[in-house]
């Protein structure tokens, strides 16, 4: 390596190496200096604020005006002369089919349900049966591996496992070699719109069933976690008081993991609605496998359509404010309660 | 205040810090570097550097390359970031047709030798580097390729008897005769990574629409002159649906095989034994694929070409070429060097000897292609009496995108020709507004 061109510009390499400490170091003394000037009682009103302000600044610098920025951008046109509603207009244009509508409902009924289920489920199948077996740390860091996997990396890994050859030759494709084994004709997954071109189930569960390897390890883990965090008293309470294991699971386990399985559910649902790398990866939203997040991207970036790409964010930054609220009285429900 | 200014000036720090990083060997050599982006990997960018290499060698000048496949996105990203490369393979025209508007990347007449390229180029490529059409050359070729080709096994046809076909009616015939013979005539697979999934389908689309409806319709086509709903257009699937046939049963494994198959895999089947196909249309850049995916295939004895054959003979010789060009969005001195030499039949010639590619400098000699096929389409590129460029790649991004997936659903389900073009036209309307 040559880091010779750090030695070119060493005043800027002070600053980073010197400044940067020295700055927050006088921001915190400084701040803390100015207080004490302050009377006693408006002190413990003024500190706090004194100690948010750097967050405060940077959310506000890096979140709060982008997003305003997009919000305004979404109704310009790319000139940037003022078009209305003209941008969401196009995006939901021509239901069932047109503007954005194919995006939305994957996002919304397959994404949102599906990816969710399945990975709370198995996440939480796993959790409970892995519990209670001697070689449980090693299986876990097995299901849980595909988390340290680029999302890139796992869809080719699965465009693999998806793999189609005509009837009657070899199938590389790992899926297809099982089902051909079965004599059943092979699958094209990722092409196939089953049932039918307005409802593709299948080639979107394809899609959705690679997501969710990815990220079953992360829900396990957390729900593990949850899981080792009830008493033993009260299980064997439960036991002795005769109830069988199911009855444990349902009355007992399952209502006390019931905070944690919500809030790993509402993380599971916004990854739902920003999933993106597995259909870039896998079918680029042909096959009517669009989500929002994709069709973000490709309006800005191949179309270069600023507004139409804004408009699409917008959508999506709504259709995650439910979910947020909910998150968040969740939240609050919880901390009531300690 | 200060604290602001601080902040300010720990922005290129950082950036200094990871381009020191990420660039590792960075400043190392006083002739410079050039920073380049174009779309090669594997054993193409392993020719690209062999260019290269000479040109390092004399002027100890540094190529930085980097290589992706969504070349589009990364140059819109990066010129809109203020930070484009030195050099990029040329982006889809659309995008360079943009950029030239906006001022965002630099016109060459100044940088490169215009004489010498005046003397070594044909005029129709410089043409196609004007985008603007106003004399400013914002784009220069270097290697080309004739679309259009139709491969085959000399040996499958001359084991079955099968000739070349010379005119359309000969290959349609032919056609017949390799399916009633229980093999379907035809390999076509159409995807490509996802996002560029359907444009090998395109290739015949244009192929036809050039070559049956002639070469004005086709500008008129490219310019959204011409809706997709208009007879010719339509008639131009509709001769694509003749080479699929009913059910796309003209082709080997069908609708499935043909959307879920790679373009670069498209060839293997052919060279199955028994054939499971027997002819495949790409351009010539395909010969890369087939001797990667089985080693041991010969160019000439064990595929060679046909061009596709006349539509309409009042449009003889007419064909899509398409072509490996360059742009400058820096001018730097290093930049100017790199351009100037890619334009040399010196740095041509290395890469059409290693394979794959035709050179656009007349003095490149004939006798330098490897094997008798790069030859015969270089001739075949010299004797264009029509040439056109790529009409999808011409068209705003919006309506390429949307063609490539029309031809999906076409090849889906022929059934549906009408909604897919009325569909096409609503496109239309719409995607010239706002380029």
């Amino acid at each position: 390596m040559d880091f010779s061109i750090l030695l070119q510009d060493l005043p800027t390499l002070l600053v980073v190496i010197l400044g940067v400490p020295v700055i927050l170091a006088a921001y915190i003394v400084g701040g803390e200096y100015l207080v004490r000037r302050l009377p006693d009682k408006r002190r413990p009103q003024v500190r706090p604020w004194i100690w948010v302000g750097p967050a405060l600044f940077l959310v506000a610098a890096f979140l709060m005006l982008p997003a305003i920025g997009t919000i305004l951008q979404s109704f310009e046109n790319n000139a940037g002369n003022w078009v209305g509603f003209n941008n969401y207009a196009s995006q939901f244009a021509d239901f069932p089919n047109g503007g954005a509508w194919v995006a939305i409902r994957n996002n919304v009924i397959f994404w949102l349900i599906f990816y969710t289920m399945f990975a709370l489920a198995f996440g939480l199948v796993l959790a409970v049966l892995f519990d209670r077996v001697r070689y449980e740390s090693f299986v876990k860091s097995l299901i849980f591996m595909p988390m340290a996997i680029s999302s890139v990396a796992l869809g080719l890994i699965w465009d693999f496992m998806y793999q189609y050859q005509p009837p009657g030759a070899v199938q590389t494709g790992t899926l297809n070699a099982i089902v051909t084994f079965f004599h059943h004709d092979p699958v094209v997954w990722l092409q196939d719109q089953w049932p039918s071109d307005s409802f593709n189930l299948l080639n979107n569960l394809a899609l959705i069933g690679a997501a969710t390897w990815g990220i079953t390890g992360f829900a396990m883990v957390i729900l593990s976690a949850a899981l080792k965090g009830i008493p033993g008293e009260l299980l064997e309470a439960a036991r002795v008081d005769g109830a069988g294991e199911i009855t444990v699971f349902r009355r007992v386990i399952f209502p006390l993991m019931m905070p944690t399985i919500v809030v790993v559910g509402t993380t599971l649902v916004i990854f739902a609605l920003k999933a993106f790398d597995v259909v870039y990866v896998m079918t680029g939203g042909n096959y009517n496998t669009d989500v929002l997040a994709f069709r973000m991207y490709e309006q800005l970036y191949t179309a270069g359509n600023n507004g139409h790409a804004s408009a699409v964010a917008v959508i999506l930054l709504i259709a995650v404010i439910p979910v947020l609220i909910f998150n968040l009285r969740q939240f609050r429900a919880v901390e009531s309660r300690r | 205040m200060r604290a602001l200014t601080r902040v300010r000036a720990l922005v290129p720090a950082l950036s200094a810090i990871l381009v020191a990083v990420a660039c590792g060997t960075g400043a190392s050599s006083n002739a410079g570097t050039v920073h380049i982006v174009a779309v090669w990997s594997g054993q193409e960018q392993a020719s690209f550097m062999a260019v290269l290499k000479p040109f390092e060698d004399q002027t100890g000048i540094k190529v930085d390359y980097e290589s992706t496949r969504d070349e589009d996105a990364i140059l819109r990203t990066r010129v809109s970031a203020g930070n484009p490369p030195d050099l990029a393979a040329a982006p889809s025209p659309q995008l360079l047709t943009q950029f030239a508007q906006q001022g965002k990347v630099k016109p060459l007449n100044n940088a490169v030798n215009m004489s010498d390229l005046q003397s070594s180029t044909s005029q129709g490529w410089i043409k196609l580097g004007e985008p603007l059409a106003d004399g400013k050359l914002y784009q220069i070729f270097s290697w080309a390729a004739v679309k259009g080709l139709i491969w085959y096994d000399p040996k499958n046809f001359s084991a079955k008897n099968y000739s070349v076909p010379k005119t359309w009616q000969d290959l349609l015939t032919l056609q017949q005769t390799i399916k009633s013979s229980g093999t379907p005539p035809w390999c076509i697979a159409v995807g490509s990574g996802g996002a560029a999934d359907g444009w090998p389908a395109s290739d015949w689309l244009k192929e036809i629409v050039l070559s049956q409806a002639g070469p004005d319709v086709y500008d008129k086509w490219v310019a959204g002159k011409q809706t997709w709903s208009s007879p010719e257009i339509k008639a131009s699937f509709q001769t694509f649906g003749t080479i699929l046939g009913p059910n796309d049963s003209n082709v080997y494994g069908g609708k499935n095989t043909i959307l879920a198959t790679q373009f670069g895999d498209v060839g293997t089947p052919m060279f199955a034994n028994p054939p499971k196909c027997y002819m495949l249309n790409q351009a010539s850049f395909i010969t890369t694929f087939f001797t990667s995916a089985v080693p041991s295939l010969q160019a000439g004895t064990d595929f060679t070409f046909f061009p596709l054959p006349d539509i309409n003979t009042s449009f003889t010789g007419a064909h899509v070429v398409a072509g490996d060009s360059w742009s400058m969005f820096k001018d730097t001195p290093q930049a100017e060097k790199l351009i100037n030499y890619l334009t040399t039949a010196q740095a041509q010639d290395i890469w059409v000897k290693r394979g794959g590619k035709l050179a656009v400098n007349k003095n490149v000699s004939l006798n330098d292609y490897p094997d008798p096929l790069s030859k015969l389409s270089a001739q075949i590129l010299v004797n264009t009496q029509i040439a056109k460029y790529d009409a999808t790649d011409n068209m705003p991004t919006d309506m390429r995108n949307a063609a490539w997936k029309a031809l999906l659903q076409y090849i889906g389900n022929q059934g549906s020709l009408d909604s897919i073009l009325a569909n096409l036209d609503k496109v239309q309307q719409t995607a010239y507004k706002s380029a």
